[in-house]
């Protein structure tokens, strides 16, 4: 009986996040903020960026360029919009894939038990210790493309959800419905993807909210390394980078781009917050 | 009591060896020195090179688990072979090492201490909580370089504004004690921020618990005053995990000392290790992981025998593997 009903209550989770979502003032602020940045992205992050006005280098802020000029005559604006399109992407890529990973790995896992489990359990706290820009060498030493960026951090955030996936996933399978499957024949996929991920989809996606947001960071802490995206490319972190030695001098350069990643950064853990408090009042 | 510490010890040193290895081999793997010494102009002689690349254990002629096992036995008697130079790592390593860790330790005990202070506090308190929370909220979203060179753009405001060069940055301060405790304020100010907002954050969750928790009422009805029966009894209770959280963000020192060092110019761990990247050096790399691998489990040995002595209820639970 009680399987059944949660089957039933179940059905919807969608449907109980948004109730428990509704008049979070933080969660809504926080998708207003993303949605603004999204869309200035969007609008602004085109190939402006390339263009140099050699009229004007060096320059403070001033009506033609709101917030001044590089050495080469760009425009810090459009940079910085640029670079705010290739932290969103980039982040959302891997976050998103982190989630997913983690997702699977995390469920087979419990559902499994015995010796895979410790297995993949020992490998995530191997992982939590060497140092990222080690792995970039390794897998890009020719210099990162996107994608390796996305790989390398996607590699470095699936850990920590797989161990909350796990953790729910132990206490799921002991559960009815988790049963009756299984001794209707279903396979360990179908049960996974079927019955154990579906009842998790609230923690998944909290999870997968703040993954975005560490993904972001980390992101950018490996362009201010220099070990992030390759130069003809620009994102927040490479641009954080190049004004950081001259910040002092030219503050145009450095506080555009800080201040539109910390923006982002925290809209993005406003929401994957929210979610997760919605999750524990339920 | 004691077995339990004995065997997770031995588990600890299992995983360090483990992820130390693995250090290595990534490194030995990814770099090439080859092409550093044979790109050198004028080009050496190949027999030259290959002598050179014998000579440092670097040569990728030789079969990988036979460099292994030969830095492996060097490096379990502490001698993490040479750099690319030449020189001895196992000399460095100590200088480096005392670099980061008077570059970052003193703000995470700093930001630990008030983090715990400010959050205990916030979660009583209802408007300094919310202004607590706000403030923390940014800075967690805020990456450490920027943090860094935020407070160098506040300072040189603060060094105009008094006319005094109160703070400063560039460099280390060479020999003087009071030029180098100046250089010293803004490394120490950026770790204290990052980790008054981590630690502020989970002590005033762990706090808003306690304060509901049943001795603390208990305390409240015998007649305790609001602030001794929270701050006496609560936070008593509350400080065991943070205890943890605080061995655990002591092990993970090195990984941040990276951004701090670039951020102030300094030549400790951080630096080191993405200098021999750049110049494809293994040894020192390996050595950087090494260090790393023995910090973390070796913290979360010291976080359980701490659990064990703030906590009376420890010993008396059974054992996880780790």
């Amino acid at each position: 009986m009680t399987g059944l009903t949660h089957a039933l209550r179940g059905a919807n989770p969608g449907a109980r996040l948004r109730g428990a979502l509704r008049g979070d003032k933080a969660v809504v602020g926080g998708l207003l903020v993303l949605a603004l940045l999204a869309l200035a992205a969007l609008v602004r992050g085109g190939d402006a960026w390339r263009a140099m006005d050699l009229t004007a280098l060096h320059e403070g802020p001033s009506m033609r360029h709101w917030f001044g000029t590089t050495g080469t005559g760009r425009d810090v604006l459009a940079l910085t919009m640029r670079g705010l399109r290739s932290s969103l992407l980039l982040g959302l890529a891997a976050g998103l894939a982190a989630t997913a990973v983690a997702a699977l790995v995390g469920a087979f896992a419990g559902l499994v038990g015995g010796p895979m489990d410790r297995l993949l359990m020992a490998g995530t706290d191997l992982l939590l210790v060497l140092p990222g820009v080690l792995l970039v060498a390794v897998i890009a030493p020719q210099g990162a493309s996107r994608g390796h960026v996305v790989f390398l951090l996607a590699l470095l955030l699936w850990p920590l959800t797989a161990r909350a996936v796990r953790a729910q996933t132990r206490s799921l399978r002991a559960r009815e419905f988790v049963l009756a499957a299984s001794y209707l024949g279903a396979s360990r996929a179908r049960i996974v993807l079927r019955h154990i991920l579906p009842n998790l989809a609230g923690l998944l996606a909290a999870d997968a909210a703040l993954n975005v947001g560490m993904a972001i960071l980390g992101e950018s802490g490996l362009s201010f390394l220099g070990f992030g995206v390759a130069p003809p490319d620009v994102s927040l972190g490479t641009l954080i980078a190049e004004g950081a030695p001259v910040a002092t001098v030219q503050p145009w350069l450095f506080l555009p781009p800080a201040l539109v990643l910390v923006a982002l950064t925290a809209a993005v853990n406003l929401v994957g917050n929210g979610l997760h408090r919605a999750l524990e009042d339920r | 009591m004691l077995f339990p510490l004995v065997r997770r010890a031995g588990v600890a040193l299992a995983l360090a060896a483990a992820a130390a290895s693995l250090g290595y081999l990534l490194a030995a793997l990814s770099l090439e020195p080859r092409a550093r010494l044979e790109g050198r102009q004028p080009q050496p002689p190949q027999a030259a090179v290959e002598a050179e690349l014998d000579a440092l254990n670097l040569n990728d002629r030789t079969p990988l688990h036979e460099r292994y096992l030969t830095w492996a036995s060097g490096a379990v008697r502490g001698d993490f072979g040479r750099t690319l130079q030449g020189a001895s790592v196992s000399a460095e390593l100590p200088g480096r090492l005392a670099t980061s860790v008077v570059l970052l330790l003193p703000g995470t005990v700093l930001g630990a201490l008030a983090g715990v202070a400010l959050g205990a506090w916030a979660a009583l308190a209802r408007v300094p909580g919310r202004v607590f929370t706000a403030v923390s909220h940014v800075l967690l979203a805020t990456p450490v370089f920027v943090i860094a060179i935020a407070l160098q753009l506040a300072g040189e405001r603060l060094n105009g504004v008094t006319g005094l060069p109160l703070v400063r940055w560039v460099g280390d301060g060479g020999d003087g004690l009071l030029s180098r405790l100046q250089h010293l304020v803004l490394p120490t100010l950026t770790v204290a921020l990052a980790y008054v907002a981590l630690f502020g954050r989970y002590q005033q969750a762990l706090m808003r618990d306690a304060a509901e928790s049943e001795h603390v009422r208990a305390a409240r009805a015998r007649g305790l005053g609001l602030y001794r029966a929270y701050f006496g009894h609560g936070l008593r209770t509350a400080l065991v995990p943070t205890t943890t959280y605080f061995a655990y963000s002591l092990g993970f020192l090195l990984v941040g000392a990276a951004y701090v060092e670039t951020a102030f110019g300094r030549q400790g761990m951080g630096a080191w290790l993405l200098d021999s990247l750049r110049a494809s050096d293994p040894h020192p790399v390996a050595a950087c992981t090494a260090v790393a691998a023995l910090a973390v489990p070796a913290a979360s040995l010291a976080a359980a025998v701490l659990h064990r002595l703030l906590d009376p209820m420890a010993s008396r639970q059974r054992e996880g593997v780790l």
